[in-house]
């Protein structure tokens, strides 16, 4: 298989790799996939006061595609409004990337642990907040 | 190509090398025996007058064209028989070890299903055994796949209870292609020849590699692959007891080739490069295998010392020395190999699958799923040199550590988080 030149620059040399402080109320974490399916994705969030992501964090157990999905994901999502990142489709993260058609799951796996991620973070931030199975406790 | 290999040919027995002068191996480094192997630059020598001036049909029987063509494919059957201890009258070429084993199975049962409709194989089988056993079962045949224990044997115990008065064929491979496993064939055979029961294994990762005797093994159908043991591609062997007369029906009919069980007109170039890699491989398996077995525990030790949390899959003592099969914890196998693209091998994740279901050899011993994901094969061979597995240590150890870094799993594992208490979404 061949890869694009962008996703392997992104394997290579991903983009914020690490972790934030997820008991800070103003991080969200996202964690999605599963071992036994091959793919496991954290995606962090760190939101201000206006409400724009400052930082942005992952991990990743997974294939080069997958790693490189989530590195792109966090690129695009900061600076950009919690709303806003939202509105990232995966379909726009394998088209950046060229994914061939086996792995456009890893894109799917990304736009996912962004979606998670703002889950976590809305909950942690509303009254009526119950955690859900799948996010890092 | 043969050229290039010329090349190779005195760092083969030396320390490796040292031949080419200089510290950095050539790249890509090949370490993927066990899907195949160069040709041996002296099997092609052997094979070239067979494409142009001795060209004849080794079936024609009316000039010295076809009498040197026969000699040659004669020739190369004794050297196939010799390296199994069978005689060669009992030596059928086909075209590759896939092709052996449904005319071993398919032949087998369906000669025999009227009487007898029961076969036994495992659930670790190549493919084409596998896929085989299943073709006859839509043709009526009961199969049993027996299990295998965590170290990828059978449990001779287990087989025993499978056999029936039913079973005509116990199909057990001699060498597992992805863990190395050697099966315990001579009990085997001495339970199947008790028990009346024809034996066939699939030995295309065996031949040449572990010291075989049809005899002494109580084998009645074996299974020969010319492109696993240094010969060409698209040529392969069946091994065909005589006393006692093993019944099979044809796969391929025609002009009666091959004791009427394989028409068709010989691949002499091929039949005379399988017949040399044999002899080769008989000559030398024995100082071959003790290098091998050097440099996988250098390659084993190499990347322990340095890793936590490396699993060898499979029995790491009955297994020939060319294999070494990791499971790097908390690093996906597919991502890793993107971490080595300079070393040359194979995963047993199959991400790339629609399923993303990881090997069955290692589902099977009892490997849990997300361990199954993050192994490689490591197949080591003739023309592996010491530094080339210096080079792949090195390569592996700093691959692992810098995907583990990465990785959520190995952080939550250092966080003392434990990953089964975790429910998993899925996907």
């Amino acid at each position: 298989m061949s890869y694009s030149e962008k996703l392997l620059e992104h394997y290579e040399n991903p983009r914020n790799v690490g972790a934030l402080d997820k008991s800070d109320r103003n991080v969200g974490t996202g964690l999605v996939g599963a071992p036994a399916c091959g793919d496991v994705m954290k995606l962090q969030i760190k939101v201000g006061k206006d409400g724009i992501i400052e930082d942005a964090k992952f991990k990743t157990f997974g294939c080069g595609s997958a790693i490189a999905s989530s590195s792109l994901a966090t690129e695009w999502i900061k600076g950009k409004s919690v709303d806003e990142a939202e509105t990232i489709r995966n379909t726009d993260i394998a088209q950046h990337l060229s994914l061939p058609p086996v792995k456009i799951h890893c894109s799917v796996l990304a736009e996912d642990a962004i979606k998670a991620a703002i889950k976590d973070y809305r909950e942690k931030n509303s009254v009526a907040a119950a955690p859900e199975a799948a996010t890092a406790k | 190509m043969s050229l290039e290999l010329k090349t190779n040919i005195p760092e083969m027995n030396g320390q490796g090398g040292s031949a080419r002068g200089t510290n950095a191996p050539k790249l890509p480094i090949y370490l993927d025996y066990q899907a195949t192997t160069p040709c041996d630059p002296r099997v092609v020598e052997a094979m070239l007058p067979y494409f142009t001036e001795k060209f004849g049909n080794p079936h024609s029987r009316n000039h010295p064209y076809g009498w040197e063509a026969e000699e040659a494919v004669e020739k190369a059957r004794r050297q196939v028989a010799s390296i199994i201890g069978a005689d060669e009258r009992e030596v059928i070429f086909t075209s590759g070890a896939t092709e052996s084993n449904n005319l071993a199975i398919k032949g087998v049962m369906r000669f025999h299903k009227d009487q007898r409709n029961h076969m036994i194989t495992t659930v670790t089988e190549h493919k084409c055994v596998l896929d085989s056993a299943r073709h006859m079962e839509m043709e009526g045949v009961e199969v049993t796949y027996l299990p295998v224990q965590q170290n990828g044997l059978v449990d001779l115990e287990k087989l025993k209870a499978a056999i029936t008065p039913k079973t005509a064929l116990v199909s057990i491979m001699a060498v597992n292609n992805e863990i190395g496993v050697i099966q315990p064939l001579a009990e085997i055979g001495k339970i199947c020849r008790e028990r009346h029961v024809y034996f066939h294994t699939d030995a295309a990762q065996a031949v040449g590699k572990i010291p075989l005797d049809v005899n002494a093994m109580n084998i009645d159908l074996m299974s020969i692959s010319g492109h696993k043991i240094y010969g060409p591609k698209g040529v392969g062997a069946l091994y065909v007891r005589r006393k006692p007369r093993v019944r099979l029906e044809a796969l391929i009919h025609g002009g009666g080739q091959e004791r009427g069980l394989r028409s068709g007109t010989l691949p002499t170039p091929l039949c005379v490069g399988l017949g040399e890699a044999c002899a080769i491989a008989q000559r030398e398996m024995g100082a071959e295998a003790e290098r091998l077995r050097f440099l996988r525990n250098r390659l084993l030790d190499g990347i322990t010392k340095a890793l936590p949390e490396v699993y060898v899959n499979g029995d790491l003592e009955q297994r020939i020395p060319g294999n070494l099969n990791l499971s790097f914890a908390y690093v996906e196998g597919e991502g890793l190999m993107m971490g080595i693209k300079n070393l040359s091998v194979s995963s047993g994740s199959a991400c790339t699958s629609a399923s993303l279901e990881p090997s069955y050899v290692l589902r099977a011993l009892g490997v849990e799923e997300e361990l199954a994901h993050t192994s490689i094969r490591f197949g080591l061979g003739r023309f592996t040199t010491e530094q080339e597995v210096d080079y792949a240590v090195e390569q592996v150890v700093g691959a692992v550590k810098r995907l583990r870094e990465l990785s959520p799993l190995w952080e939550m594992a250092q966080e003392g988080i434990d990953i089964k208490s975790i429910e998993w979404s899925g996907h």
